[in-house]
């Protein structure tokens, strides 16, 4: 099939694909809109992002690090000072991660400025909004955010994982978007934010030098989730031996902590006296090496694993497609991801290519990222304060990097159409064109989404409204800017 | 594995000399007992799979203080378990729970489970959210359909909004999903976009998306109903996650509203997160005990909130599983099986746990390493939803919970 210029197949690059048009950019896509979407896979550096003024990891934690330790000395100081008011206060839970997260309302005066954790979040999610804001069709960077989903850390977890959150998404995640799957598998797993996020600092060999010395032992959590979650699928056909081995086997897959270890604090390290020594035997086969080659080497397998290429076909085709995805889209993807080992831009090409990914009706609704953004996209918007996104997309139900758990935001219409959503969409939608400052005339802001494959009736809605933000609400409210 | 609840073995349990009592009665409630009160059930769901031997301990098992170590709540001492019967003791961080147990209007079902055995959280929640007996069913919930069951008119005098149910959340927990139409309602700080967006917006629904506008309408009636009931700004304001005591008690108390007022919904559920406690869980005090201080100050807004219909409500906080009974290498617990339910509310016959202990020796545990679940949760649910609801134990066990005919509803849990 040879596209012509049609003004559907052009919303739906945008739309579908993409993080929705902003001005001039539907006639680039008319003329091909498939093409266009290839041409954006296979630039040049696709997925990155400028790490100007943003830390590293490593760099990161050690500031988080350092600060802590401020805070220790300052408590203890204080505590020393006046032992009698310390001990009125002994009600706080400093076990709970949530305590030292939350407003200080029981802590004692805190230093003015903010926490280092949240001024590093705030330089990264700004680094990803501007990512998004400017981006060509937006497909690398729904990418981005999809696998960003798929491997899913939360700052729910605590200040440290504040902290690294964006760092992960930008070393782990996009280096890899567009790479082999098990190079991506390799890089979330070992990078300090998901072990935290998932405890595998603290899972101990029971059989290891550290285990018999402590007695202290396995904490399955990461394991679980990688078959689960990152890898099989929970119908990938594994059992708890599985999960048990793959426990052991990445015992060790660790991070070094502010001094007094070997390793660059903030860094991965792995910890051999900590590592479960032996061969292990995941899903029928046993795995001889030692140390962190072990590790890989099952990541490895699991990564080629056909249940793999399935539970990643299928989700992919769920998130773009449709929640039901068409069974032979899902085949098509799966079947690319094998014969090419898990090669994630031709992957990504086939969904692109793909006459399923276009004939689909757009019954699925944007996320509120989504959906936030390219209403930002469609008006030129620019913020200039990283809060003014964060905000918005808490009080949708979307908080960057904040999912309620390891398995991510859901993905499916019926959560994002929810009447509680649609009645924050609208409050969203009118604070966002009250906001929005010379996009000129409304009807110029839909043939800027839209094109052509703008209704009769949305079109009319937005001539009869009653002034120019109600009128701009009501083209972020349409269906042709909610569904894709 | 199938668990039934007959009541042999609530003999077998009395014999151990434990206060466990067991409804013996199988046939269903007339419709007219549910009938003669204007019902409210609440459905809390505790994500993230809740340790039942450290919120409510069976300290008078001897096995018990050694298996769950230092997450163990001590008979005696600073942060003791709140005695309730003897043989069990609530973790300290519930003293308003405490007294409605005393009240006789709560009570706890331990070593519960729904039937699903494997250990992944999102597939425990499925199941124990949809009602169906596996995972991936994850269309309607169990609740709603109990809700769809409902007659249409007469049923409830005084009714104007046609939804009875509620969901607590920017989205709806699975629980509350399906076929009858459910409002929203979530604390949030946007400035409302008022009725003349609003009517437009709806008009271009009806033209071009039926599906979005009524998703819309329902929206909007809801935020309606929390302003006529007298909701304030100022409980508008967002008090923190659903991981938070300041967020389970704000939801809380901005459901209780809701179901308070006279043309609001009947049925509500909520979702409250952060119970996977694999490490640093605590005992009396720490991580687990602020999380419960939270569900505690729930039920507590829910009594303050519902007025009148406290007297009405039954309130049922439910997780996916429970924990390892022993604790694991990071002072924390790892995902388990066997758990505690608790049912608070005006008409719960409380004053009791309802418990067919399995005992916590090595033999006793379930694969050698959790509570073993003695009692199906859908029988206490199904019991709960029979006696306040007037839903029969056929519509119970074929629609509500499909293929679960054989779990029979415990009989009792609400007064008569």
């Amino acid at each position: 099939m040879a596209p012509g210029p049609d003004p559907y197949a052009a919303m739906t690059a945008f739309n579908r694909f993409g993080l929705g048009a902003k001005p001039g950019d539907l006639a680039l896509a008319a003329s091909d809109p498939r093409g266009f979407l290839l041409e954006e896979i296979r630039a040049q550096g696709a997925g990155l992002i400028p790490v100007d003024g943003l830390s590293s990891t490593p760099q990161a934690l050690q500031m988080f690090f350092a600060e802590q330790q401020q805070l220790r000395i300052a408590r203890e100081t204080a505590a020393a000072m006046a032992a009698p008011l310390a001990m009125a206060n002994a009600n706080a839970s400093p076990t709970d991660a949530k305590a030292v997260d939350a407003k200080p309302a029981d802590a004692k005066p805190k230093p003015q400025e903010p926490p280092v954790e949240q001024e590093l979040l705030r330089a990264e999610a700004m680094a990803r909004f501007n990512a998004h804001l400017k981006a060509g069709a937006g497909l690398v960077e729904r990418l981005v955010a999809f696998w960003s989903n798929h491997f899913a850390v939360s700052v729910v977890k605590g200040p440290g994982l504040r902290a690294t959150a964006g760092a992960f998404e930008r070393e782990a995640i996009r280096p890899h978007v567009l790479g082999k799957f098990a190079e991506l598998l390799i890089a979330v797993e070992s990078h300090p934010a998901m072990i935290f996020y998932l405890d595998n600092q603290r899972s101990i060999g029971p059989g290891s030098n550290a285990g018999r010395f402590d007695g202290k032992g396995l904490n399955e959590n990461l394991a679980r989730e990688i078959l689960e979650l990152h890898t099989l699928g929970v119908d990938g056909g594994y059992a708890q031996p599985d999960v048990t081995a793959l426990a052991r086997i990445i015992t060790g897959w660790s991070f070094a902590e502010a001094g007094g270890e070997t390793g660059e604090p903030g860094a991965f390290l792995f910890k051999a006296n900590w590592h479960e020594p032996g061969v292990h035997n995941l899903l029928g086969k046993n795995y001889p090496q030692t140390g962190r080659p072990q590790g890989e080497a099952a990541l490895r397998d699991l990564a080629r694993h056909p249940a793999t290429a399935r539970h990643v076909a299928t989700k992919l085709a769920r998130h773009f497609v449709a929640d039901a995805p068409p069974p032979d889209l899902v085949d098509a993807l799966a079947k690319v991801f094998r014969d090419s080992d898990g090669d994630l831009a031709a992957v990504s090409a086939a969904l692109v290519t793909h006459d399923r990914a276009w004939s689909a009706p757009p019954t699925k609704i944007r996320d509120p990222n989504e959906f936030v953004i390219a209403a930002m996209r469609a008006t030129g918007f620019t913020p200039n304060d990283p809060g003014q996104i964060l905000g918005v997309m808490n009080s949708l139900g979307m908080p960057l990097w904040q999912p309620a758990g390891p398995n991510g935001y859901a993905d499916t219409t019926a959560v994002w159409a929810s009447s509680e959503q649609m009645k924050l969409r609208l409050d969203v939608s009118w604070q966002m064109a009250q906001r929005a400052r010379d996009v000129g005339p409304p009807l110029g802001v839909l043939d800027t989404v839209c094109g052509l494959a703008a209704s009769r009736e949305t079109r009319e809605a937005l001539l009869h409204a009653e002034s120019r933000p109600q009128a701009l609400a009501l083209l972020f409210m349409s269906p042709e800017f909610q569904r894709r | 594995m199938r668990l039934l609840v007959p009541p042999i073995l609530s003999r077998r349990a009395a014999l151990q000399g434990l206060s466990v009592s067991f409804a013996a009665a199988f046939a269903p409630r007339p419709l007219s007992a549910a009938g003669a009160r204007d019902p409210r059930v609440v459905v809390i769901i505790l994500r993230g799979a809740l340790d039942g031997l450290t919120a409510v301990a069976p300290v008078g098992d001897p096995d018990y203080a050694l298996l769950h170590g230092a997450l163990a709540l001590p008979a005696v001492g600073e942060h003791a378990g709140l005695p309730l019967d003897g043989f069990f003791a609530l973790n300290p961080a519930m003293p308003v729970f405490a007294r409605l147990y005393k009240e006789k209007r709560a009570l706890v079902a331990h070593a519960v489970a729904t039937n699903y055995r494997d250990r992944s959280h999102f597939d425990g929640q499925d199941v124990l959210e949809s009602g169906y007996p596996g995972p991936n069913r994850i269309d309607s919930g169990w609740l709603n359909r109990a809700i769809a069951l409902l007659p249409s008119a007469g049923g409830a005098p005084n009714r104007g909004a046609p939804e009875r149910a509620l969901g607590v959340g920017v989205t709806a927990p699975l629980v509350m999903r399906g076929p009858a139409p459910v409002l929203g309602w979530a604390p949030q700080g946007l400035p409302s976009a008022g009725d003349a967006l609003a009517m437009r917006a709806l008009d271009l629904y009806a033209h071009r998306d039926p599906a979005l506008g009524a998703a819309l309408q329902a929206g909007l009636d809801t935020e309606k109903i929390a302003t006529q009931g007298g909701m304030s700004d100022d409980a508008r304001k967002n008090k923190g996650g659903m991981d938070s005591p300041g967020g389970m008690r704000q939801a809380a108390a901005g459901a209780a509203r809701l179901l308070a007022a006279p043309e609001g919904p009947r049925v509500a559920a909520l979702a409250f997160d952060g119970w996977d406690t694999h490490q640093n869980e605590g005992a009396g005090t720490g991580q687990l005990a602020n999380r419960l201080s939270g569900l505690d100050g729930a039920f507590e807004e829910f009594e303050k909130g519902l007025g009148e219909r406290w007297k009405d409500t039954t309130i049922v906080a439910i997780t996916e599983f429970g924990r390892t009974a022993r604790i694991n290498g990071t002072n924390g617990s790892d995902h388990g099986t066997g758990t505690v339910a608790f049912l608070a509310g005006g008409a719960v016959a409380g004053g009791r746990v309802v418990a067919n202990w399995p005992g916590l020796k090595a033999n006793q545990l379930y694969q050698g390493r959790d509570l073993a679940p003695t009692t199906d949760l859908r029988a206490i649910l199904k019991g709960v939803l029979a006696d306040q609801l007037g839903i029969s134990a056929q519509a119970l066990g074929e629609k509500v919970f499909p293929e679960s005919a054989g779990v029979a509803p415990v009989q009792g849990l609400v007064q008569a």
